[in-house]
């Protein structure tokens, strides 16, 4: 009967449901077997086709670059999503068996990739690549000997400031933090409605960025081991450097990347944004009447005369454990990160700071980005601060509850106006319970 | 209804129907509800470990037994999201019913005018997405492009944000609420008005006396509507959430479900907290439910 086939079709359904769920549970058991989402086209003619996700807006350009020289290799590029959602993403499509050959991964999330089993050793396949970078860049992606993607792009934290709002206030580009608090006060006194920078609490990039500039390590390992210090006595210091700027209503409070901040920049409320080496292709659609009224000088130091400085950002082409070609795919990170053109149409189209040490002298960089037709040494200026930007050595493995931790506490820190270091204190305690629950060796 | 014994081949024939009949709906529920409940029972009984290596590349699955339960009925921040729910709930449910129930009423009055542009008027905001709603409130809300006095009022204050949040779920629901209301009221007879007019009552007496009793189904569908919907809060604040420092990841028990799930890649937490708050709703829904249907009986028992 009709009945029985239907039941039998339901009890099979229901069936494959329950060994999908069983299946996914198992992660990281990996790839080399299945084929990834995209990437079914490998015909007999030993022709492939890659998936790529990537958030960069120009980037269609540059892959563009790569399909018209190799007609083997065929990149299909997708945007599903940016930062740290991109992140979930691919942990989730994993569980699946469904990402994509190649992605694009921000420093940060690196480690906790690995962990999730989503990213690939590709060691074997970028023996030549690591050549081309300074071994600095690279301890963002090589961990205990294993290169896990090839670096893209650097951004070391500089100052970006309204030139036209400083000549208009008579204000000194600040070159220690103590400065930067008289400037700020005096812009405020000048015109109440004006702020010097804002206190974000919504992205952790560039309190991060600050912590590593003072000197703090957040992760550190030793063998097998972790420790975590979050609520150190640098982070402590930027902490109550910045609780005191607030405090004294020095800076607004609105969250970065908000409609309410753009609409801040774009007005001149804001003076100074500490940001990425990045931050000129984002600026364009932040504050679009702004063009050519920003300029970019180096971070203010802790103490006069201090060249050190943070990061904020930064990323790798990366291989996934799900990908049928990894060859195929380590080629086109290597060919993407670290050929002249392609890393010359990056600089052009996506702005970033390249990665590889031959990428810094390229030609390209002698012009400066769109947005900063002003600033013709833009790009010097970069060059010149970058060797002495500090990163963690090591990023933790948990990054996403270390940043939601900041984004909730600091949060209800400036809304009810509870201690900086309060805040620092539960970061530091989100972090460790979530690792310790995991099952990673803390000391 | 036909209880006459019918000869018994029939009987068994048609005894099959209703499950042949139900098959699609069962069908539907199996793959749709039962599978993927059995999966996040499944997933809420189990936990992601590391083992060896800095990175243990390469996670397994574990029975972690109750573990993740616990974990959540002991987690302080998950209760708190539920009072913060609680709270924009007790401003939201009586806020619908009440001013869907106003609306109705007065589109209903007869010397209503233009009722079928304000009726379309009230309902429109029913029909904007959640999150572009929420959206469009947000740039009010913010001082530097609010028209609605931002630089003046705080609309994202500790106290104030329970407010903002509600009014924009308000804002979405009266329409839709009103809609049901007032279908109600345009399905009594209005012989019932005329006999009150003879006997001297007001219009407002009419409404409150006459057309308010006779519509408490409707209404009382409405409120379960609005408390299930209460329950299940999420868009509003979680839209709203990158644009202030009032509303933490954790707001409402929902968003920390989804913070878990896709921020902390713990699927087995998110999991574990879905079902409790799944089984929470459960009883609130069936406690409600049993409420309006005592209070039902009671009305009409009165009536009859």
């Amino acid at each position: 009967m009709n009945t029985t086939r239907a039941t039998a079709a339901a009890a099979a359904l229901a069936g494959t449901l329950l060994l999908a769920a069983c299946g996914s549970g198992t992660s990281g058991t990996s790839g080399g077997s299945g084929s990834g989402s995209g990437s079914s086209a490998s015909g007999p003619a030993g022709k492939v086709t890659l998936t790529f996700w990537d958030w960069d807006p120009g980037m269609n350009k540059v892959v563009a670059l790569w399909n018209s020289t190799h007609p083997d290799i065929q990149v299909r590029l997708s945007n599903p999503a940016g930062g740290d959602q991109l992140v979930s993403k691919l942990i989730t499509a994993h569980q699946a068996k469904q990402d994509p050959d190649l992605t694009k991964v921000e420093y940060q999330s690196l480690p906790g990739l690995v962990s999730n089993g989503v990213v690939r050793d590709i060691t074997a396949y970028t023996k030549q690549a690591v050549a081309d970078y300074d071994s600095a860049t690279l301890s963002a992606t090589e961990f205990q000997g294993k290169v896990y993607g090839v670096p893209q792009d650097f951004a070391p934290l500089a100052l970006f400031y309204r030139a036209d709002l400083f000549q208009k206030y008579h204000l000194a580009v600040p070159t220690t933090w103590a400065q930067y608090a008289q400037e700020a006060a005096e812009l405020h006194q000048q015109d109440p409605s004006a702020y010097m920078t804002n206190f974000d609490s919504a992205d952790p990039g560039w309190f991060t960025g600050l912590a590593q500039q003072a000197g703090a390590q957040w992760w550190t390992t030793q063998g097998d081991s972790w420790h975590v210090d979050i609520n150190g006595p640098a982070t402590q210091q930027v902490a109550s450097y910045w609780q005191g700027l607030v405090d004294k209503g020095l800076v607004q409070k609105s969250p970065s990347f908000s409609p309410q901040w753009n609409k801040e920049m774009n007005s001149g409320t804001l003076a100074t944004w500490i940001s990425g080496a990045w931050a000129p292709a984002q600026i364009g659609g932040i504050a679009p009447s702004t063009q050519g009224k920003w300029a970019v000088a180096a971070l203010p130091g802790w103490t006069s005369g201090s060249a050190a400085t943070g990061v904020w950002g930064g990323s790798a082409t990366t291989v996934t454990t799900d990908s049928a070609h990894p060859a195929q795919a380590a080629e086109f990170a290597t060919w993407l990160n670290t050929d002249p053109a392609a890393v010359t149409a990056q600089v052009q189209d996506i702005n970033i700071y390249p990665a590889s040490t031959p990428g810094r002298s390229l030609p390209i960089l002698n012009q400066p980005p769109a947005f900063f037709p002003n600033q013709p040494g833009f790009y010097a200026l970069i060059k010149q601060i970058a060797p002495s930007a500090r990163s963690f050595s090591m990023w933790g493995p948990d990054v996403t509850v270390t940043f939601a931790a900041y984004s909730d506490t600091f949060g209800a820190a400036l809304q009810n106006g509870t201690p900086f270091t309060g805040a620092l204190d539960s970061m530091q305690n989100s972090t460790t319970s979530d690792m310790k629950r995991l099952g990673f060796s803390l000391h | 209804m036909a209880t006459s014994a019918p000869p018994r081949g029939y009987r068994a024939g048609r005894s099959r129907l209703p499950y042949l009949l139900t098959l699609p709906a069962t069908l539907l529920f199996l793959a749709f509800v039962a599978a993927p409940g059995g999966y996040a029972l499944l997933l809420s009984l189990q936990a992601r470990k590391v083992d060896g290596g800095l990175l243990a590349a390469g996670s397994r699955t574990v029975f972690a037994g109750l573990s993740n339960y616990t974990t959540a009925l002991h987690d302080t921040e998950l209760w708190r999201s539920v009072l913060r729910m609680a709270a924009v709930g007790a401003i939201t449910i009586p806020g619908t019913v009440g001013l869907a129930l106003l609306f109705a009423l007065l589109l209903d009055a007869p010397r209503a005018r233009l009722t079928g542009f304000t009726r379309l008027a009230i309902f429109l905001p029913y029909a904007v997405p959640g999150v572009i709603a929420t959206l469009l409130w947000g740039f009010l809300y913010l001082p530097a492009t609010s028209p609605i006095g931002g630089r003046h009022l705080d609309y994202f204050g500790s106290t104030t944000v329970f407010f903002s949040v509600a009014n924009i779920v308000v804002w979405g629901a009266v329409g839709f609420n009103m809609v049901v209301m007032y279908t109600a009221l345009r399905a009594l007879p209005p012989e019932i008005y005329e006999a009150a007019r003879i006997d001297g009552a007001t219009e407002l007496q009419i409404a409150l006396r006459i057309k308010l009793p006779l519509i408490i189904p409707a209404v009382a569908m409405c409120t379960l509507f609005t408390v299930l919907a209460a329950l299940q809060l999420f868009n509003e604040p979680n839209t709203l959430q990158p644009l202030s420092t009032a509303i933490s990841s954790t707001w409402v028990p929902l968003m920390q479900i989804y913070t878990d799930a896709f921020v902390n890649s713990d699927v087995h937490q998110a999991a574990a907290t879905s079902i409790i708050f799944a089984v929470g709703i459960l009883t609130v829904s069936f406690v409600v439910g049993r409420l309006v249907q005592s209070r039902l009986d009671a009305a009409q028992g009165g009536r009859g």
